[in-house]
């Protein structure tokens, strides 16, 4: 690992401060020369593996005396960005009105991971690629703009088929993010000039001709809190992988319905393991509302839902998968007792 | 253990931190840091130690190490507390599992600097003088290893696991005993000694 200076922010405005007193001049954010700590997960392990190199680390765990509240309101849901996943998995009222967060959380890393990873730390890993981790390959335009990519003809079984461009196919790994896109969440974020709030939906950016900028974070800001409107107690994420747990999803759906009188009132519907950004699929949607639920109806949204996708060599399997992975969990969401 | 007085602890209130430190940072700051902003925050150099004082196993050490010493390497290589295990180095396979006030983390993605003012719990904490703590006899009495790499981070993660009450069904301890691998396979016996430990850890 390169040296680093290590810096603890007592409160937000020093950790604003110092993010972006050295990050000013830098772009792309991911590459910026001061990155802030939480729990570590990824920043540590990609610095180790020398795909991340920050000379500067500020961190921001003191800052969880006042950014890691639990709030379940009456008309919304508050979450501290610097909760611990597993607070907000075992949280009972987060269990029982939006069990599409408890078990995307739940159902991410181990346990141990789950105790040191924060929420806006976890909405912003990065990809799994293992052309991307392993910087002994040169063609990475994520990590070296411009080189190349060598998964688009490399082995190629675990990257997306939803959301590339030409220039990248990188899957984004989270979980928790496809419960906050689906559910139509707000991320606050404090920079500079104070807290500012937009929909979780313009976070992320599809890798398009710039794979190396991944959100549309500036330098020195943080994310410090999510706010999730409504309660959704019909929803589920359903996660497949290659292994039972302990394992990035292959393909993942999040679900969310409100059902009444066996009518489809409200669905959101999005998917993980298979895009290269949190995935909204809002065509598959249209298809639920108004309707009554049956096995052709289900069929018909996964169909839309990857009615865009582009496999390569060794993913294609994924869209067979993915529209699997949507329909069992449009049933399960509207079976599940509430 | 050495106290190096040219070392710096980490913090704002120290030292200034100077604006594009970053790109400079391998230049000392002793000189530079006078001409700039007072206001401005402060980092540490990275080219000299920090002192620390880490909590493990109640008891409280002062080191003085880079800051890019993880827990895990201050507890080995500094401390010579070498039951926790580096394995993957990773994060992915738990060797190194420790608790952390009453929280199981991977020591190895766990800076030291930021662990520093909470209790740190490792393998060689757990027993009580020469009387194993009930997790330990239960892996011993299960056969739960067999090279026994994997065993500190198994048993330190088993005893957080029953506490977390994840340990009711086979089913809930495989699931959230998944982020330990074992790859001598022990894991029937693992789940075994859980479930004998189970009851008299939640007895207290």
């Amino acid at each position: 690992m390169r040296p680093f200076s290590y810096q603890r922010a007592t409160d937000p405005n020093m950790a604003v401060q110092a993010l972006s007193a050295a990050a000013a001049a830098s772009n792309p954010l991911t590459q910026a020369t001061a990155q802030p700590l939480a729990g570590g997960t990824t920043l540590i392990d990609l610095m180790k593996l020398d795909v991340m190199r920050p000379a500067a680390i500020v961190d921001i765990n003191p800052l969880a005396r006042g950014w890691s509240a639990i709030e379940p309101g009456s008309d919304n849901l508050r979450l501290g960005a610097l909760a611990k996943m597993s607070d907000v998995a075992a949280h009972d009222e987060i269990q029982r009105n939006y069990p599409v967060i408890a078990n995307s959380l739940k159902l991410a890393a181990s346990a141990q991971l789950r105790n040191m990873a924060t929420l806006g730390g976890n909405v912003m890993q990065r990809t799994r690629c293992s052309y991307f981790r392993d910087v002994s390959y040169e063609n990475c335009n994520k990590r070296n703009s411009g080189s190349g990519c060598a998964a688009m003809d490399g082995v190629n079984r675990m990257h997306a088929v939803l959301g590339t461009s030409d220039q990248c196919i990188a899957t984004y790994p989270g979980d928790f993010a496809q419960a906050l896109i689906a559910l139509d969440a707000m991320v606050e974020v404090t920079g500079k000039s104070g807290t500012r709030s937009m929909p979780f939906a313009r976070l992320h950016k599809a890798p398009g001709n710039s794979p190396e900028i991944e959100t549309t974070l500036q330098p020195g800001e943080l994310i410090s809190a999510f706010v999730v409107p409504g309660r959704w107690p019909r929803s589920v994420y359903l996660k497949v992988r290659d292994r039972e747990s302990y394992e990035f999803a292959l393909s993942s759906a999040a679900v969310a319905l409100d059902v009444q009188g066996g009518t489809i009132r409200d669905a959101r519907v999005a998917l993980g393991g298979v895009a290269t950004v949190p995935w909204r699929a809002r065509e598959a949607e249209a298809l639920l509302k108004g309707q009554k639920f049956d096995d052709g109806l289900a069929q018909r949204v996964a169909d839309a839902a990857f009615a865009d996708a582009r496999g390569r060599q060794h993913n294609s399997f994924k869209i067979a998968l993915g529209k699997r992975v949507v329909a069992r969990a449009l049933q399960q969401a509207v079976t599940m007792e509430i | 253990m050495s106290d190096n007085s040219s070392s710096r602890s980490p913090g704002f209130n120290r030292r200034a931190f100077m604006a594009g430190a970053a790109g400079a940072a391998l230049i000392p700051m002793t000189a530079r840091a006078a001409a700039q902003d007072a206001r401005a925050p402060v980092a540490q150099d990275p080219a000299l130690p920090v002192d620390v004082t880490l909590r493990v196993n109640g008891q409280d050490k002062r080191l003085s190490i880079d800051a890019r010493t993880t827990v895990l390497d201050a507890l080995r290589e500094h401390l010579r507390l070498t039951g926790s295990k580096k394995g993957c180095d990773h994060g992915q396979c738990g060797a190194c599992t420790v608790l952390i006030g009453d929280r199981r983390v991977v020591s190895c993605l766990t800076l030291a600097l930021a662990a520093e003012g909470q209790e740190i719990t490792t393998i060689e904490g757990l027993a009580t003088g020469d009387r194993l703590h009930p997790m330990q006899q239960a892996f011993v009495d299960n056969d739960a290893f067999q090279c026994g790499y994997c065993t500190p981070g198994q048993i330190m993660s088993a005893v957080a696991c029953v506490k977390e009450g994840h340990a009711g069904t086979d089913a809930d301890i495989r699931k959230y005993m998944s982020g330990n691998i074992c790859r001598c396979a022990a894991y029937p016996n693992i789940v075994a000694a859980v479930k004998q430990a189970a009851p008299e850890i939640m007895k207290g």
